[in-house]
């Protein structure tokens, strides 16, 4: 899709805290509110980025409030298209166990990835591992709204 | 704001109700913060009878999940229960994804719930 498809498009870094993510996370969130889309799509975009966010904050960046965590946004009416990279060495999302399976269903945590993928369209990481792009199509349902 | 202006605690014969105030339970230092003080109901006033009331919580993330996990294995360590209660449909979907429907007792309302222990 090329750039001028796109609704709007928001590429920053932030620093590697939670309330930089937050304020990230809403001003994108708040663009989906004014572009129409249901409550329930938009409660699970805003879940995958938390997780995302959380995630960069405490596993890629190891809790360094020095890093950064480089966000890429991009909107469309009916997508939305998000790149998470943290400044860590990445990891192996294959390595994180099923958090749904009876040895780990009551572990503390691990569900964040498997969260993002299940509200997102498609999760994919980078060879490396800190970099994860989510995107999300807007249900056929759900389409209308604000032109 | 510290975790106890967060939570409303009142009871309700033998069993405690904790009402969550804030909209959203984001970030691990807040989550941290609320556990803390639901762990010293549990630990240091000894209320082993406890029910969150999620009616006013919009979003959680997993790490709340998780805090819930801590809380519901530190009530059955001192013999008692943990429900839960008045999650919204976008929330409960998240315990069911997570399969976390089937450790935690969820009830619909806080009425129901009250007449469950």
């Amino acid at each position: 899709m090329s750039d001028d498809q796109w609704t709007w498009t928001r590429a920053a870094s932030i620093a590697s805290v939670h309330s930089a993510a937050v304020v990230a996370a809403e001003e994108i969130i708040a663009k989906l509110g004014e572009l129409g889309w249901p409550e329930a799509e938009i409660f699970g975009v805003r879940l995958a980025l938390e997780e995302a966010f959380a995630n960069a904050i405490k596993h890629g960046n190891a809790g360094e409030h020095h890093k950064q965590i480089h966000v890429d946004c991009r909107i469309a009416p009916h997508r939305i298209w998000i790149c998470v990279m943290d400044e860590g060495e990445g990891f192996d999302p294959d390595d994180v166990p099923d958090c749904t399976a009876d040895e780990y269903i009551d572990r503390p945590s691990g569900r964040g990835i498997m969260l993002m993928r299940s509200f997102m369209t498609y999760v994919e990481y980078s060879a490396a591992g800190n970099c994860v792009v989510m995107e999300k199509h807007r249900s056929a349902g759900a389409l209308g709204g604000p032109s | 704001m510290g975790a106890e202006q967060r939570l409303e605690v009142s009871e309700h014969g033998d069993v405690t109700v904790v009402r969550f105030l804030d909209r959203k339970i984001l970030d691990e230092l807040n989550i941290q913060e609320l556990g803390d003080e639901l762990f010293r109901l549990v630990e240091e006033e000894n209320r082993t009878k406890l029910l969150l009331s999620f009616g006013s919580v919009e979003f959680l993330s997993s790490a709340a999940l998780g805090k819930l996990l801590t809380l519901d294995k530190k009530v059955k360590s001192h013999h008692g229960q943990l429900k839960l209660c008045d999650i919204n449909p976008e929330i409960y979907k998240v315990f069911e994804i997570t399969r976390l429907f089937k450790v935690f007792d969820i009830r619909e309302d806080e009425a129901s719930a009250l007449a469950s222990f």
